[in-house]
């Protein structure tokens, strides 16, 4: 397209005009510049200069600004929770066999040979084991450590990869059921997702800290964290069922025939064509999926778990460090800011570019 | 044996008893969670059903529409959390639209600095949990206000401290009844001169000009009537005093209620930003081109072609966000807000014990907040689908 008046003008003007071109511009000029002046002083002055840096009890927190010191105190129950400290080394084994685990399987494309592939695929697969073992100990020597004493962020993406992981497979059985022509499997699978969807996830937190004992026989107890994480994955199921379904949709009509005049089964045609094109479509939803999720594991705060923003409020009842809860939000938001918002750059970029 | 591998092989055949095994196992495993339910609940010594709602509840709950107090039933209760819910989510769902249409303009305008505050507004808000958003507007912002004594004082009747926010509250006497009728009538008429003057300028393709005092006259009717109709009532103030340790008189927006509302619709705010942003850019550039080559004014072009064509794209993610805007109300549990999670399923649970009730309940009642909010938007969709010939 040609612009040929803009072109002629060099960025000063464009820029002059875009600020002060009409009465409009020049208002909204003057009203966002008097916001930027009453919202960047403030938060720069009590960020960086006022801030207290160093020291290492609230007591040292002098200045009027932002107490760092809450973090250099915290920081540890703030990632672990209650987690023994000479144990740490476990959680930092696990997170970091996470991150290397995670990079290879982005770039598996431009990395592997096919046997290193299928090398990969034996390790993603037994990752949740080894990270089950190292988390919760109890072998080769290494001590038990139960699920009460985990916490923090360590907690919160446990909850999230888990509630993520589980819901993927269910919630592709509950889309394909959905779709299906078999109408008691439809219709179960339609209740279920609806119900799941209709109600907040406290509920189904409620649910399953104080129904799920009651469904149970008499002297089972299911640990507190396992009811959460079957209470999560079902309720991210409903979600996930919703987002495959979408992508089933998208896929042209001619390919199920096709499928079909080739004669494969039903199952066949479902891992043969329709649903490995499906799932490539539906990848930036099951990010955001994801994203919704870290965010809303937080709620396991109400049930008495302290997860990342938890331990902030566990902090609050020290009545030490009660004034300085702000700095924990700040904290634990600026974390979250930036894994969600790397999370949603990464779908956006996966949107952009058809993969095949 | 082999016309029953035949049977066997039928596709209608295994249809069926697929269906049939399913069916079983969901009425087995419901049959196995029942029935472990009934002896559970046999063994702590509960009562199941709906009885316990016409028992005392023994509690008083922080703020309440109507009437509640400690001698009240469970069904009071439930009415007034519901009601509490009912309430944080339709004010924060009218302000969550508003700062979103705003916010959703502002960040498509080509003003450079106000466009870069609106995506930081934007991405900001939806990155970090909504929880964490309302701890800090409750336990950073609210709280540390002055206590009522010390509270901050505007014009000497609105009072701001860490119980809530103190204002005058009209309290009406006089005809209320004649001042409603005639208030209604004043809208009839506004309603009917709209139509009237719509209808002459689609019919004749301009405006009423000549036979003026008709076209003045009605709206000039209107003003009177609302007018003659306040004169009606007598308006006093209840203003809010300090008493003791805290205020009395006046109405009072408790920082609970606060903190949800404001972090509630920011938060749903800047999801409707950016439903709003994706409605706008879907429009074709053409139909603006269009617009504007026919000479519509810049106000009618967004009154006449923009809105009406993006409202196809926006409502139905709109519908989506009031939903979630309503589940998300049951955040309330987390600052004690008294909505129905916080008092009906947790402290009515907890004193009861009839946990599958009361979490029926609950349920159902999101689930059918879901259902009329869905319904509701279809209707209003309906207005703005795409009539074609």
């Amino acid at each position: 397209m040609k612009t040929p008046f803009i072109h002629n003008k060099n960025r000063y003007q464009q820029l002059y005009k875009a600020l002060f071109g009409s009465t409009i511009n020049t208002v909204l000029t003057i009203i966002s510049l008097y916001f930027l002046y009453l919202t960047i002083p403030p938060i720069i002055n009590w960020t960086i200069i006022e801030a207290n840096w160093l020291g290492s009890n609230a007591s040292d927190c002098t200045n009027d600004g932002a107490c760092w010191v809450y973090i250099s105190v915290w920081w540890q129950q703030l990632l672990f929770g209650q987690y023994p400290s000479e144990q740490i080394w476990r959680l930092v084994l696990c997170s970091g066999l996470f991150i290397v685990l995670l990079i290879a399987l982005i770039f598996h494309k431009h990395l592997c040979t096919p046997l290193q592939k299928r090398l990969l695929l034996i390790s993603t697969l037994f990752y949740p084991v080894i990270a089950f073992a190292l988390m919760y100990g109890g072998f080769l020597g290494l001590p038990i450590v139960e699920t009460r004493f985990w916490g923090g962020l360590f907690l919160t993406l446990v909850i999230a990869v888990v509630g993520i992981v589980t819901s993927f497979p269910l919630g592709l059985l509950l889309a394909l059921g959905r779709q299906s022509t078999l109408k008691i499997i439809r219709l179960f699978c339609i209740g279920f997702i609806e119900l799941w969807r209709g109600v907040p996830l406290i509920t189904v937190l409620f649910m399953a800290s104080v129904m799920f004992p009651l469904f149970m026989p008499q002297g089972v107890n299911v640990d507190s964290l396992l009811r959460v994480l079957v209470g999560v994955s079902l309720f991210a199921a409903a979600y996930m069922a919703e987002i495959i379904r979408g992508g089933l949709q998208a896929i042209p009509k001619g390919q199920y025939e096709a499928a079909k005049a080739t004669g494969l089964s039903y199952w066949q045609s479902m891992f043969i064509i329709i649903l490995p094109q499906a799932i490539t479509l539906v990848i930036p939803g099951i990010v955001s999926a994801f994203i919704s999720l870290i965010k809303e594991t937080t709620l396991v705060y109400i049930i008495g778990m302290f997860d990342f923003l938890g331990i902030v409020q566990f902090t609050a009842s020290n009545s030490e460090w009660i004034r300085y809860t702000k700095e924990g939000y700040i904290f634990v938001g600026l974390i979250f800011w930036v894994i969600c918002y790397s999370l949603s750059r990464y779908s956006r970029t996966l949107e952009k570019k058809p993969s095949h | 044996m082999k016309s029953l591998l035949g049977i066997l092989n039928n596709t209608r055949v295994r249809s069926i008893g697929y269906q049939i095994i399913t069916f079983a196992l969901v009425i087995l495993f419901f049959g196995f969670i029942i029935n472990n339910a009934s002896s559970n609940l046999i063994e702590q010594g509960i009562a199941s059903g709906f009885g316990f709602l016409n028992s005392t509840t023994g509690f008083d709950i922080a703020s309440s529409l109507i009437h509640y107090d400690s001698s009240s039933t469970y069904l009071q209760l439930f009415k007034a959390a519901l009601l509490n819910t009912l309430i944080v989510s339709f004010i924060s769902i009218i302000f969550a639209t508003i700062i979103g249409f705003f916010v959703g303009i502002i960040r498509l305008s080509k003003h450079p600095i106000a466009s870069r505050i609106a995506t930081t507004y934007v991405e900001t808000l939806r990155n970090i949990p909504l929880l964490l958003q309302v701890f800090f507007w409750y336990f950073a912002v609210l709280q540390p206000l002055p206590s009522p004594r010390a509270s901050i004082n505007f014009f000497d009747f609105i009072f701001l401290n860490n119980r809530g926010l103190h204002l005058p509250s009209p309290e009406l006497s006089g005809q209320i009844g004649l001042f409603l009728l005639l208030l209604a009538g004043a809208a009839l008429l506004i309603l009917y001169w709209y139509r009237q003057a719509k209808k002459y300028r689609i019919s004749k393709g301009h405006n009423h000009k000549k036979t003026w005092w008709y076209w003045r006259l009605m709206p000039l009717l209107c003003v009177i009537i609302t007018i003659y109709s306040t004169t009606n009532i007598e308006i006093s103030w209840s203003l809010p005093a300090l008493a003791g340790f805290n205020f009395e008189g006046g109405g009072v927006i408790t920082p609970e209620f606060f903190a949800l509302f404001i972090a509630l619709s920011t938060y749903t705010g800047a999801y409707i930003a950016e439903n709003v942003r994706s409605g706008i850019q879907s429009i074709d550039k053409g139909q603006i081109e269009a617009a504007r080559a026919i000479g519509l004014s810049p106000f009618n072009i967004m009154r006449f072609i923009i809105i009406p064509n993006a409202m196809r794209v926006i409502i139905p993610p709109l519908t989506n966000q009031y939903l979630t805007l309503t589940k998300n109300s049951s955040l309330a549990a987390a600052i004690a807000y008294p909505d129905i999670v916080l008092v009906f399923a947790g402290t009515a649970l907890n004193q009861t014990g009839q946990a599958v009730e009361i979490l029926f309940m609950v349920m159902m009642v999101y689930l059918f907040i879901s259902l009329v909010i869905a319904l509701l938007m279809n209707i209003y969709n309906k207005r703005f689908l795409l009539v074609e010939r």
